[in-house]
């Protein structure tokens, strides 16, 4: 596939990176604009994983033998890298998961069953993944707060004057995406943050979206807690990481009890280590944490700025030419916004139309996105979504259109 | 348009699709069942009105994809008047031509305008937009015998 780039960036020379960009799909070359769901992964994310399990392999923080402590050096490597790609305070701030998902769930259950009281007050906006209600409202009826909601305007902004009417109410915390996975705005969280600190309010931010696409501190947003995904940042999946500001975590209880998250157990009592390891009981995924040390590295070696401007330059293409197809509606048009065009074409269900031009090689996400308030708000049951990451190509939206084009037909 | 595509979307899914039939809610419904796909987000909602053990008239409301709207447009034509052992056995026969293999023939004898749905075989994830209303319906007929309020 011929590529076009923006000067500076050799889009080609990134694609021969990803493997998987090289196969072919019902016959087709692959068109892959799913990368909101998961991004797919460079030769050095995989040998990682690769190298790991051929040369590394023993568990952390155990063995007194010389393999395991190089794994514990590598994985404990790792938390040096991720503080810096969010650049936290200290290492110890960071801590692995699962995921976005459970970085979300280790705060509601630690820090919300323990400082939430009847009466209090979580916000969370109108535009987010139901993984940050989801733990929300379990922590708010178990502890007898509720949840609000931040409204959005019609292109999917948040509307900051609502915002600060909320923040008026008994508001323990706000949680928030950094950019949302279902309509590509980009939030203004630094501001939010400095909102809701001016209040006392602290402020979660879900950084699925935004880890892999702009460049994070937390320091600068303003973040008490970061969350990012590995997988949806060129990284392995089931590994992720929270960002906790040291005071908070130090609080904390734990979220799961076991092996490595102890300073001392009798059967009468349990101290618990302090943080990081107070939040990673049983063994880690080792090998994930060290894949997604490699997925940073390569990150760190693109030219982020450039990646941006090519990002940018896909979505105006994409939203250009997707808007010269008649019946073509787009669902989230905010001034700041990442690369995502989520669209319904008029008379057609996504599903069809994620069906039809799956048959060109296209894969695009086709659903509610798991977001389901946001389609209630747009008044549609779904919509398909093109979300771009560093190796797409104006050539790739060029076969999304022409494939759109035939769902047309096909519903003609 | 690819052969499977075309087997999928055939002229007589589209046209349900776009113009389904017995799109209503029923006077004097009987029977009421929901049907979702928490996943795609199609959902329906199928009333029927049962004359002793014969469906007197069928209804359907819902959104969804193209599949399952033709699919239960298809439904409604094709259960009216029938017993509920009849409608039962049509479920079967649904099931197992959606189930069956890309090769396996599908009996037009016994599916009728039914037998439309069969190029969904070669499309595993959409087998469940077209069996939707069919398992709504097996719902429906299910249920407890006692009238569903229209309130």
């Amino acid at each position: 596939m011929t590529t076009t780039a923006r000067p500076g960036l050799d889009v080609a020379r990134l694609r021969a990176e990803f493997p998987i960009l090289a196969t072919t799909m019902r016959g087709q070359p692959l068109v892959y604009l799913d990368n909101a769901a998961t991004s797919q992964k460079p030769r050095q994310v995989i040998e990682a994983v690769r190298r790991y399990y051929t040369t590394q392999n023993a568990n952390v923080h155990r063995g007194v033998y010389a393999l395991s402590e190089q794994a514990t050096a590598a994985y404990e490597g790792v938390r040096e890298k991720a503080r810096a790609f969010v650049n936290a305070r200290a290492a110890h701030e960071i801590i692995f998961v699962r995921g976005t998902t459970e970085a979300v769930n280790l705060v509601a259950s630690s820090w919300g069953r323990t400082n939430l009281r009847a009466g209090d007050e979580i916000l969370v906006s109108a535009m987010e993944h139901h993984s940050n209600i989801v733990p929300w409202q379990m922590v708010c009826d178990a502890m007898g707060a509720s949840l609000r909601v931040i409204p959005m305007n019609q292109r999917g902004e948040l509307v900051l004057e609502e915002f600060e009417r909320l923040l008026q109410g008994p508001v323990k915390l706000v949680a928030v995406a950094h950019i949302s996975n279902s309509l590509g705005t980009i939030n203004p969280v630094a501001e939010l943050a400095r909102l809701a600190h001016a209040r006392g309010v602290l402020v979660l931010v879900d950084g699925a979206q935004g880890a892999p696409h702009v460049p994070v501190d937390v320091q600068a947003l303003g973040a008490d807690f970061y969350t990012v995904s590995g997988h949806k940042m060129y990284g392995p999946t089931g590994i992720g990481l929270l960002y906790g500001r040291q005071e908070l975590l130090d609080t904390m209880p734990p979220y799961q009890g076991g092996g490595d998250m102890i300073k001392s157990v009798t059967f009468a009592r349990t101290t618990f280590a302090d943080p990081p390891a107070r939040f990673e009981a049983g063994t880690p995924h080792i090998a994930g944490s060290i894949s997604l040390g490699a997925a940073i590295d390569y990150l760190h070696g693109l030219d982020r700025e450039a990646i941006e401007a090519h990002e940018q330059d896909l979505l105006e293409y994409a939203t250009a030419s997707l808007a010269e197809i008649p019946g073509v509606r787009f669902v989230g048009t905010a001034a700041r916004k990442a690369a995502v065009v989520s669209f319904v074409l008029e008379g057609v269900h996504a599903h069809d139309v994620g069906t039809i031009v799956d048959q060109d090689g296209v894969a695009i996400r086709t659903g509610h996105h798991c977001a389901q308030p946001v389609m209630d708000f747009f008044g549609v049951p779904a919509t398909a979504r093109a979300s771009f990451a560093c190796y797409n190509t104006r050539e790739e939206v060029d076969v999304l259109v022409a494939a759109v084009h035939k769902v047309r037909k096909v519903f003609a | 348009m690819t052969a499977d595509l075309s087997d999928l979307y055939q002229q007589i899914i589209v046209e349900h699709n776009r113009a389904p039939r017995n799109f209503k809610q029923l006077a004097h419904p009987t029977r009421r069942a929901e049907g979702a796909n928490p996943l795609c987000g199609d959902q329906i909602s199928l009333e029927v009105e049962l004359d002793g053990d014969r469906i007197a008239d069928v209804g359907f409301q819902g959104s969804g994809c193209a599949i399952s709207q033709a699919s239960a447009s298809l439904l409604t034509g094709a259960v009216q008047g029938k017993t509920k052992a009849e409608a039962e056995a049509l479920f079967r026969e649904v099931h197992a031509m959606l189930t069956s293999g890309p090769g396996v023939p599908v009996d037009t004898a016994k599916l009728g305008k039914v037998a439309a749905l069969g190029g969904v075989r070669q499309f595993p994830v959409r087998v469940k937009c077209a069996s939707l209303p069919w398992h709504t319906l097996r719902a429906a007929l299910a249920a407890a015998a006692e009238p569903v309020s229209t309130e």
